[in-house]
């Protein structure tokens, strides 16, 4: 009899230890597992995001990181573990859109903005507000709407091309525009998947800068292959390795890492 | 609000439209009502197959809107059209009183052909005219619903989106089909007399017949404008061009899908209903797939995405078909049908409306941004910026 009340009282008692660490964290995921068809991309992942942190996220392809984001935004239901968003948010029961609306925003790894609308409408329809398909019927721009807008064109550097066809920018500029929609929505949490592949070294300076800059009210975790972007971001970084947490530290110190030498960077 | 919602719909473009479709609405009529010697004499057979295309027109601007704008290929629009034409029929029907064959005043002459004492519950209320007027947007609006409530709460898109479209029309077909479903069988509703009162074959009914349904089409392209005009027809594009990625904007992309088609619905419902009194009958050969597909013909010719496209479909392609279709060649009309919409989408993926446009939006007018690249984008570009 206790034997079996015991096991039942177990994942609800887990859950209440780990609402319990999660309760002073932006983000906490613990022994998150997500499999596809056997294969494991995310094995007992654990990963805790304090407020207003910036956390730079590393790995050999195909570690989980992209996979780990699909999680976080609802795009990937984990197969089990815990991921709890300001403290006691329980991630795994909601949609896309609802946690986008709790304050997550997410930048692709592939750019992808709204090819056939304007830079302009790109970030309008992030803009944080209206999202209810009765709402938007009727909504009309507000005189600080449009400030807004006006305001996030010149952060990403594209208030001359407001009028262009997102398909019609380059590959930096579609990162950038995603960036800016990015901002748009006003998240607690940026997710930004590789930010500069594809972006000349000068870019890629401006995006760091950008991204410290963006750290500084909200909290951010950056997927990123290139290392002297890393260097520039001057963060904590996580080392992800076939699914799991290999290592953490300063960049120096995980550099230095054995295991994150052999799997990684020896390469 | 509402004012303020069509307000903001109306542009130069829009103005043109409106009074085309206002002028054509008005004059044809008129001109069909002169004695015949008159030079600009319109016969009524002409009147009676302009009034149709303006029917087709309204259901082809219903598909465009699901389809050009949000990406949702429906090969069931069919379906609402005959839904709303049914609807239509059944009033037609309960207007003509005891003037049937079997001349019961309450019974339709098939119900007492099939040795039915009463009028099954469906058919009350139809015998008024405000409330069959409330069943041809109610029914399939509310059919709309219930199919997108499924279909989009499940992320049923693309191809797979399109196959249950067609069973769901393929399936009302078989049902209007049965006698006992109380909706003729196969041989539909026919033989009306009047409508509100007036005999329908009367030239001046047929006249009004014919300025309802263009001014239905100006009323549906109007809202078909404020919708995309809107924000929500932002969102709609932003769903067919990337929907994954408005859902992690925040955006509850089933809740516009289903909004957008419902809407769609009731509009096919009522293009439906004009075209019936004017064609004279309903029957269940409306619901045959290949309807639906021939309405995704006309707007893929004249320019999904466009607004103006689908109206100009719509009309090109059944006056071809009425060329075709009288002359000898009248049997190889499905091949150059078929081959009509290959040849579009090889040879004019826009359309033939999105070409023209595209093609005056890439004259150098300024320097600033570079001309639309992409197919469709250019037309909303330029409908956006008109
Ligand atoms: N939907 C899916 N179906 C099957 N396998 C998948 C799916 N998504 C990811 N994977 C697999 O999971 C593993 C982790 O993929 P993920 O995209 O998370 O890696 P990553 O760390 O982002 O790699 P990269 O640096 O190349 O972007 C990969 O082996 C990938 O093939
Ligand atoms: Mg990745």
């Amino acid at each position: 009899m206790t034997a079996i009340h015991d096991q039942a009282a177990a994942p609800a008692e887990r859950v209440r230890a780990s609402r319990e660490k999660a309760k002073n964290s932006l983000l906490y995921l613990d022994g998150v597992s997500v499999s596809f068809d056997g294969f494991k991309a995310l094995r007992s992942l654990s990963l805790v995001i304090e407020p207003g942190e910036m956390r730079a996220i590393i790995g050999p392809n195909g570690a989980g990181k992209t996979t780990m984001m699909d999680v976080i935004t609802g795009k990937t239901k984990p197969d089990e573990g815990d991921v709890f968003f300001a403290g006691d948010t329980d991630l795994t029961r909601m949609d896309e859109a609802s946690i986008a609306s709790l304050g997550i925003g997410r930048k692709f790894q592939k750019p992808t903005v709204f090819e056939s609308h304007t830079v302009w409408n790109n970030i309008d329809l992030a803009l944080a507000g209206v999202r209810g398909p009765f709402a938007t019927l009727f909504h009309r721009t507000s005189l600080r709407e449009t400030a807004r807008i006006e305001e996030i064109l010149d952060v990403i550097r594209l208030a001359d091309k407001k009028e262009w066809l997102a398909a019609n920018l380059s590959h930096g500029q579609k990162q950038w525009l995603e960036i800016g929609m990015l901002l748009a929505q006003e998240p607690q949490l940026l997710l930004v998947d590789e930010p500069v592949a594809g972006m000349t070294d000068a870019e890629t300076r401006e995006t760091a800068a950008l991204l410290r800059e963006i750290a500084k009210t909200k909290s951010v975790v950056v997927v990123e292959h290139d290392m002297s972007f890393v260097r520039d971001l001057d963060v904590k970084v996580t080392v992800l390795h076939q699914g799991s947490v290999l290592s953490e530290g300063t960049l120096d110190a995980v550099s230095a890492d054995p295991t994150v030498i052999e799997v990684y960077l020896g390469r | 609000m509402i004012t303020a919602f069509i307000f903001r719909a109306l542009d130069r473009n829009t103005y043109i439209v409106l009074g085309l479709l206002l002028a054509v609405g008005i004059l044809l009529p008129l001109l069909s009502l002169t004695d015949p010697s008159f030079p600009l004499h319109v016969p009524t057979y002409v009147i009676a197959l302009i009034g149709k295309y303006l029917c087709y027109a309204l259901l082809a601007l219903s598909v465009d809107l699901v389809w050009g704008y949000c990406g949702i290929l429906s090969l069931g629009h069919a379906a609402f059209f005959a839904l709303g034409g049914y609807a239509m029929g059944m009033y037609l029907m309960r207007q003509i009183g005891a003037r049937g064959v079997y001349a019961n005043p309450v019974l339709p002459d098939f119900m007492v052909f099939l040795n039915w004492n009463e009028l099954p519950w469906f058919w009350y209320g139809f015998d008024h005219f405000w409330f069959a007027a409330i069943m041809i947007v109610a029914v399939p609006g509310l059919l709309a619903f219930i199919f997108g409530w499924f279909a989009f709460r499940s992320r049923v898109t693309g191809v797979y989106l399109s196959i249950i479209t067609q069973a769901m029309t393929y399936a009302l077909l078989l049902a209007f089909f049965r006698n006992d479903m109380g909706f003729g069988g196969n041989n539909g509703l026919t033989d009306f007399k009047d409508i509100l009162g007036f005999n329908i074959q009367a030239p001046a009914t047929r006249g009004v017949l014919f300025f309802a349904s263009a001014l239905a089409l100006a009323a549906g392209f109007l809202i078909c404008r404020a919708v995309i005009a809107s924000k929500f027809g932002k969102v709609l594009i932003a769903v067919r061009d990337a929907e994954s990625r408005t859902r992690f904007i925040g955006y509850r992309v089933e809740g516009y899908k289903l909004v957008v088609f419902v809407l769609s619905a009731m509009m096919a419902g009522v293009a439906g209903s004009l075209y019936v009194p004017q064609i004279g009958i309903i029957n269940p050969g409306e619901f045959a797939p290949a309807n639906s597909i021939e309405a995704v013909i006309w707007v893929a010719v004249g320019g999904r995405g466009t607004l103006i496209g689908p109206i100009v479909g719509a009309l090109l392609v059944n006056f071809g078909k009425t060329w075709f279709t009288s002359g000898m060649l009248a049997e190889y009309w499905l091949f150059v049908l078929g081959a009509l919409f290959v040849a579009v989408t090889l040879f004019l993926p826009k359309g033939v409306v999105g070409t023209l446009l595209a093609r005056a939006k890439a004259r150098p007018t300024s320097t600033s941004a570079p001309a639309a690249v992409s197919p469709i984008d250019a037309t909303i570009a330029a409908e956006e910026g008109a």
